[in-house]
């Protein structure tokens, strides 16, 4: 038997929850409540992953900084996010190419995939919240 | 079929609210039941019981709440969203309610088909 355990019939629904992330982390706040979602949706036991595209990639990336704008610095919740059960993270490959980053960039360890790979995971998902 | 919807934007500045409105109002017309809309980010907006817009304009908010009255749909704000923007018990506009995030989970469970209407 798998840690997961499967969906009894008659059993609480387990849905294919998916959130996409397409923003830089900061100049707009759907980076931040994006991410509280993601935390509450942890504690509901369902299937959660984590999609980053175009400048949502930026979500990502080590080191950020945020005194000089005066703004919280939410980076190191992705680091978290293990705490909290949610380990699917994917990164669109193109949008991290176009931006001049790898995966060596980034502060947690994500999967990469194609365009055509990320809209065959979107097409098997039941809900898709796109911030 | 058993529709939620998340708005995410605010009112006026955003085609978001209005757009989400007139589905609703489509869908109820088709028999189709609205499980329930919740409102996040500065979608919060659309439940300030103080908002005026001039004489010859639609008012968003009003609208909601007779969707509420008339309906018995089930108008959600997020908390934490809602507090940041100044949205609380005082000011909020009949039908709607301030609740937390669990509500849009629990939206994207019960209902057949979640619906997003923003960015």
């Amino acid at each position: 038997m798998s840690e997961q355990q499967a969906t009894p019939a008659s059993g609480p629904k387990v849905k294919k929850f998916m959130f996409v992330n397409r923003k830089a982390p900061y100049g707009t706040i759907y980076a931040l409540e994006s991410l509280e979602v993601v935390l509450i949706t942890a504690t509901f036991d369902q299937d959660v992953s984590l999609v980053f595209i175009d400048d949502g990639v930026y979500e990502l990336l080590k080191g950020q900084e945020t005194k000089g704008i005066g703004i919280k610095n939410h980076s190191k919740t992705y680091r978290a996010l293990d705490g909290y059960d949610v380990e699917k993270l994917y990164v669109d490959r193109a949008s991290l190419e176009q931006r001049g980053l790898t995966e060596k960039d980034l502060l947690v360890p994500v999967e990469v995939l194609d365009t055509e790979e990320m809209g065959q995971l979107m097409a098997e998902q039941d809900v898709i919240l796109s911030f | 079929m058993k529709f939620g919807l998340l708005v995410s934007e605010g009112p006026y500045t955003h085609q978001a609210s209005d757009s989400a409105y007139q589905f609703v109002v489509a869908a109820i017309a088709k028999g189709h039941e609205i499980q329930r809309i919740f409102f996040y980010h500065d979608g919060v907006n659309n439940a300030t019981k103080l908002t005026d817009p001039p004489q010859d304009d639609r008012h968003i908010v009003n609208r909601w709440s007779a969707l509420a009255a008339d309906h018995k749909v089930d108008l959600v704000v997020c908390v934490a969203a809602a507090l940041r923007r100044g949205i609380r018990d005082e000011n909020l506009a009949p039908g709607f309610r301030i609740s937390g995030l669990g509500q849009l989970v629990d939206s994207g469970i019960k209902a057949d088909r979640l619906i997003t209407f923003g960015d």
